[in-house]
Formats: structure tokens, sequence, C-alpha cells
């Protein structure tokens, strides 16, 4: 069988895991690259006599379909926000073509056959790659660990309790421990919930003026230092979600510097947005805009530069979305009682690119953060362009 | 103006020598904060407000302005003073006063409270006053609806009409405004009352201090208070805040802060933050005494001080009816212009 061949010509490749940006031609078959090509005028006259068919990319990017480690697909349980099917199809608009779904559904991804159920489900409904995420705890109640390696076997590539940290020390130090089994990282939405208390939106100025309940910037901080002290201490792999202050960020570098097996990711809207947005205030917007409520919250525009300087010295090691749709009577409500969340798959690539735009992240930097940056920190095919790898492919017009 | 637009991010100020604002209405729909007013406009309604407690002083104080209006005070949070002195506003000023009760768990479970508001709308309301536990609410519905909105207070956030009558019975004892250096003294980090009145101060041009312990204050407010949109010195000793103030604005001090871990106790509170004779006479011997209420007496202010001769605490509850009496007018009065036109 003559297998159907598809020749990407004249775009800019920029394939940041083979070190490529130039003009080259790509040519995919099978669910496969089956060739890169450079120099567009004789790989066009090449495809002529081969048969392949065309696609005209001229002016545009051709990169490797981004990677999501952070993304919360709703499905089971919270239909009405986001199921497998809608999510994946933001997915797949936004460029993203592996997305690794968060366990904190009802009921919550536990066991093997709850990860396969994901598995299946995605096959059935999904639009681009879904790769489930494990709870470190059964139901994300924080009292027994879920049974980690059973899951791993049955396709979970990563273990969290995202959207609640894992607040008994002990139970963490022995999940990171029986990592070194299984593999695969402890993911852990790093929070302090006494200093969180409540707390709405980051502890600052801007709180202080909406009168609105403060997460310190601190309920984070004591909790990655924990976290790395445990990582350090059990050998165990640790990735730290959406990091979102400086001090933060600090503590990773100090990690890594002293060889711990800690990676982080930060989000999109913590590299743009601050928690002046809540305010409205020189983005002509309204005060207490529910859209601006997410865990962890909106900080300040030093954190901000801090995530990025993170970013750029490799002490932050990707971008992850953390996708957190909820439905408008979730959100179109007082600021207390708004879920938090940010749906972010569709709009993550434009606001990025706002960095570029300001000159604050050179553009192949920017496609390597998002493809085989998040792909080498859960250790996954994909997130690269390499003859033999799955023709997973976004095209950009810039 | 309208909810929507931006808010400014320091308060225009009025200096002490600078003449005072020309009284001003824009037409104002809501009254949400006093963030974004004008000086001006707080003459506005300071000076109706004037006439208004001339009405109150008549042997009957009935007026006819608000006839076939319909003020709803939503209480979503209890209150005594704010909901009745509104109610007594309405009624004077021959409105309809009608009120709704709620609990926030209710509106947790059942209908939100644009759905709320939606139905006093369409039951008649022109106006309604809401007071919300929840810093923020009154935006959720604020030009989402015809009728006016009045925050009677959210949250931790602001209480403006709470502003407006302690500038009016600041500027009734002291003339002025401009110049006047006001304490603001005990649990500022929860206190809306503290809010708005720093907005309503800054721009009326007075020195203001704000002073409580380090857990009750804002967090960065000691570090960097010129990072804050109000010109004001932060104290977290008692005696430095007070010294040489005109006014002290005593705050409520709530005792559950003490089960909250925020102070050890209330009685150490009150030893180091209350407001006594003692601290009045060696640090501001001749200055006003004012509370938002309610007191816990015997806690943030002694009961001597509360009902001694530099109180005005009763005198700012009866203003309270006549500055809300002058901004249902000039809030309605707008309304019926509309209609004529």
């Amino acid at each position: 069988m003559v297998t159907e061949r598809t020749r990407l010509v004249g775009g800019r490749l920029v394939d940041p895991s083979q070190g490529m940006d130039e003009l080259a031609d790509v040519v995919v078959g099978g669910g496969r690259v089956l060739e890169i090509v450079r120099g567009s005028e004789r790989s066009r006259r090449a495809a002529a006599a081969n048969g392949d068919k065309i696609v005209d990319v001229s002016g545009l990017v051709v990169a490797p379909g981004f990677v999501d480690l952070h993304t919360h697909l709703r499905e089971p349980g919270f239909e009405d926000k986001e199921t497998i099917e809608t999510g994946t199809r933001a997915a797949a608009a936004g460029g993203f073509t592996t997305v690794c779904a968060m366990p904190n559904t009802n009921p919550t991804i536990d066991t093997a056959s709850d990860v396969e159920w994901i598995v299946g489900a995605a096959r059935r409904h999904g639009r681009v790659r879904v790769l489930p995420i494990g709870t470190i705890t059964r139901g994300e109640k924080g009292q027994e660990l879920s049974e980690m390696a059973d899951m791993a076997n049955a396709g979970a590539v990563a273990f969290s309790d995202d959207g609640q940290p894992v607040k008994n020390a002990r139970l963490m130090r022995n999940a990171l421990a029986y990592s070194r089994v299984t593999g695969r990282p402890i993911v852990d939405h790093a929070e302090d919930a006494d200093l969180v208390d409540g707390g709405v939106m980051h502890d600052g100025r801007v709180a202080s003026i909406l009168g609105l309940r403060g997460v310190p910037a601190e309920a984070e901080e004591v909790a990655v230092a924990r976290d790395i002290a445990l990582a350090r201490a059990t050998g165990g792999r640790l990735h730290l979600a959406h990091v979102s202050t400086a001090a933060a960020v600090d503590l990773v570098r100090i990690g890594k510097t002293h060889g711990v097996a800690v990676t982080a990711e930060a989000t999109p809207h913590h590299l743009w947005m601050t928690d002046e947005w809540v305010s409205g205030t020189g983005v002509g917007m309204p005060p207490f805009n529910t859209n601006c409520r997410v865990n962890p919250p909106l900080r300040t525009d030093a954190d901000r530069a801090a995530l990025l300087e993170g970013l750029l010295d490799g002490t932050i090691d990707c971008i992850a979305t953390d996708h957190a749709p909820h439905t408008s009577i979730d959100k179109d409500c007082e600021f207390d009682q708004a879920a938090p969340g940010i749906s972010g798959l569709e709009t993550a690539f434009g606001l990025l690119m706002r960095l570029v735009e300001v000159g604050q992240i050179e553009f192949p930097t920017l496609i390597r953060l998002l493809t085989i940056a998040p792909a080498q920190v859960f250790r996954l095919d994909a997130g690269s362009l390499r003859i033999g790898a799955p023709a997973d492919l976004v095209v950009i017009d810039p | 103006m309208t909810a929507t637009q931006q808010r400014p991010i320091r308060a225009a100020t009025t200096t002490a020598d600078a003449p005072a604002p020309t009284p001003v209405w824009k037409g104002r729909r809501n009254v949400l904060d006093l963030d974004d007013w004008e000086p001006g406009e707080i003459v506005q309604v300071l000076d109706s407000a004037v006439a208004m407690k001339r009405v109150l002083a008549r042997p009957i104080p009935k007026l006819a302005v608000l006839r076939g209006k319909t003020v709803v005070t939503a209480f979503y949070e209890s209150s005594t003073r704010t909901r009745i002195s509104f109610e007594v506003a309405a009624k004077v000023l021959g409105a309809d006063a009608v009120n709704m009760t709620a609990t926030a768990s209710s509106v947790t479970k059942g209908e939100s409270l644009l759905d709320t508001v939606r139905t006093l709308q369409a039951i008649g309301a022109d106006v309604v006053v809401m007071r919300h536990p929840q810093s923020g609410a009154p935006w959720v519905v604020a030009d989402r609806v015809n009728a006016s909105i009045v925050n009677g207070g959210d949250g931790w956030h602001a209480h403006p009409t709470q502003a407006l009558l302690d500038l009016f019975t600041l500027r009734e004892r002291l003339g002025r405004i401009a110049g006047v250096k006001v304490t603001i003294l005990g649990d500022v980090l929860h206190s809306r009352v503290a809010r708005s009145n720093l907005w309503g101060l800054a721009k009326m041009g007075a020195e203001v201090t704000v002073c409580g312990p380090p857990t009750l204050l804002p967090r960065d407010w000691v570090a960097d208070p010129g990072s804050l949109p109000w010109p004001i010195r932060v104290e977290e000793r008692v005696e430095p805040a007070m010294d040489g103030a005109d006014v002290v604005m005593a705050l409520r001090l709530q005792r559950e802060r003490q089960h909250a871990g925020l102070i050890p106790s209330v009685r150490e509170y009150s030893r180091l933050y209350g407001l006594t004779e003692e601290r009045l006479r060696r640090h501001a011997p001749d200055a006003l005494v004012m509370h938002p209420g309610p007191m816990n007496e015997g806690v943030e202010i002694a009961p001597d001080v509360a009902h001694g001769a530099r109180s005005v605490i009763e005198d700012q509850v009866t203003n309270g009816v006549a500055v809300r009496m002058a901004l249902l007018y000039l809030l309605t009065g707008g309304t019926a212009r509309l209609d004529g036109e």
C-alpha cells in the first residue's frame, strides 16, 4: 500500500528540538514526519514528480504542535463546563496537539480503570492527543496514596492533586519517593492552605484598595520550599504547577543548583497579566472582573518579570495553560463566589505573542517553551518534527 | 459615569489653601464608591444635605419630590442605621420604601444577585440600595439594570454614603475639610468605612493618618504608603498617629478577630489601640470623636469618650438621613429629567 504523502511547501520551519529555524518543506504521511527538505524551490519540483498532495504554507510558520502539561477537560463530571470533545477542539484551535488532562474531575482519576476510561473517551471524542494525569491521593483527599504504578501502566503520564495542594508533608514525601518507581513526576499545586485562608486575589496593593481577601505570595513560597526539600530528600521527581511569584522562581533556581529533580511551569496569564487587571485600572475594564479570578492569583509586575526571567534562564522549564473553563453562571457573580480559572487553550498563543511583539521573548524560544520543553518535562514523544516523529504540527500565521 | 469606566489611579486632591470646589452634579446614576467622584460632586451632595437637614427639623418633615418612586433596600447583611436611615430618607421625600432582607447563603444556593436585582426592577424599583458581605457585589449589577444602584456597604471595600455623612459631619463642625487632620484608628484591614473615607477625605484635601496593629492593616501599607492612591500616613502605634489630630475616627473591632488569630485578645487590643480619654487628652485634646457604629464600647472606644463632649457620633447618625435624602433626590432627579425628554 502506498502511503499518501502531504507536502507543506514554502513555510518557515521552526523546530527547536532540531535547532531548526529556516525555510523548509515538511512531508508527512501515515501519521509520521517522512521528510524535511530544505530549500523550497527544489522541493516543489520534486513534489511534482512524486505526486505528493501539496499544501502551500508560504509566508507561514510550521512548528511542532504545542504540548500542554496542564489542561482541565472537566470530563467526567463537569460536562457543563467542558468535555473532552470541546476541550480538545479548543486545543486544536489554539495550536495544541497534545494535552495532559488534570484528574480533578468527578469522579477523580484515581485508578487504572479511570485512566483507561479517559484514554478511551479521548480516542472516541478527542480532536488531539489526550494524556491522562492521575491523582496523587485517592479522591484528592490528601489521605491515602493512589495506585500510581497501576495508573502509569495504564497510560498516566504524571500525578497531581491539582486544584489543591497535598497538605500533608509526610504524604507528599512518600509520593515523591514513590515517583522513583513509577518514573512519572509528582505535580504539585504548591500553596499553603492556611496562608491562602479564603483569599481570592493576590495580597497586595490592589487587594487592599478593593477590599478583597488576599492570597499572599508566601502561601506559594513556603509550599515550594517544602516540596523542593522533600524532592531533595527522596530523590523523587517534582514538577511545580503554575509558579507565580518571584521568590518561588528563586527557590526553584536554588533547587536546580543543588541538583534536585525539580521542574516548573508558568502560565500565559501569569506571564502577561497582573493583579491590576482585577481593578481594571489601566486595562479599560470594570473592577472586580471575575474572569481575572484564578488560582494562584495574578501577581504583581515584579513577579511577572521574574517569571519571564526564569523562563529565559531555564529555571522555569516550560509554559502550560492551566486551561480551566467554567460556565457563565460560575463567573457572572460576586468576585468571592466566582469559580477560579481562566480558559487558556485558544488564547495562550495569541497572548504569548504579545511577549514576542514587545521584545521580551524571541519567537523560536517561545516555540521551544510550548513544544519540546514541556515534552521533555513529562518525557513525552511529542513536541518535535524530527523524521519518524508523530506528524503533530501547527501552522501559524504570525 | 458608569461602572465600566476606568478607575482613577490616584485621587485628585484639593489642598488646604485652594478655594473650595464648586458644587456640580453630573446626572450620576449609581453611587458605588467615591473613587470616581469629583470634589465638586461631593460638595453638591453636602450642600443639598444642608437643605435636607432643615427639612428634617420641620414640625412635619415630609416632602413630595420622590412621590411615585420606589426605593428598595436589598440587604444581604445585617444593618441597623444604614437601612433605617435610607428608608426614613426615602419616606421623608415621599417615595415608597420597601425592604428586602436576604442572606448571602440563599444567594449561593438559589437566585443569582443579578437575577434578584432584575426582579426588584421588574417589580418597580427605581433605586436599589444594596448591602452585601462581599466586596464588589454592586459592580455585578450596576449598569445592567435601569434602576439606580446605591452601595450601602460591600464587604471590606466601600461604604460611600457613610463617607459622605462623615464628610458632612466634619464640615458642619469644623467649617471646612481641606487641611483638617483626620486619624482613622483600628481595624483598617476589614473596614469599608475606612476605604471610602480615604477616597472622600483625600479628594477634599484632608490630611489623613491611618493606624492599627500590623495584623489589621492591609499588607504593604506601612512599608510603601506611596504606592496607594491616597496621600496618607500609616502608623502602627497609636500615639504618633493621634498627635495633633483634629478628628479621630475609631473603627469597630469585631470580636472574631481574636479567634482568627489577628490579635492576642480583645483586652490587649483595647489597651494598645482603644480610644480613651487619656490618649485624647495627651495627644489630641481638641479632637472631634467619630465612629461609624455599631460601637463596641470598652473595646475600640471608651464609653466616656463615646458619649463625651467631643463625640459627634449621634450627629453622624442624624446627618446620615439628610445625606441619604440628598443623594436619593439627586439620583432620581436625574432620572426625572431623562423621562421628560
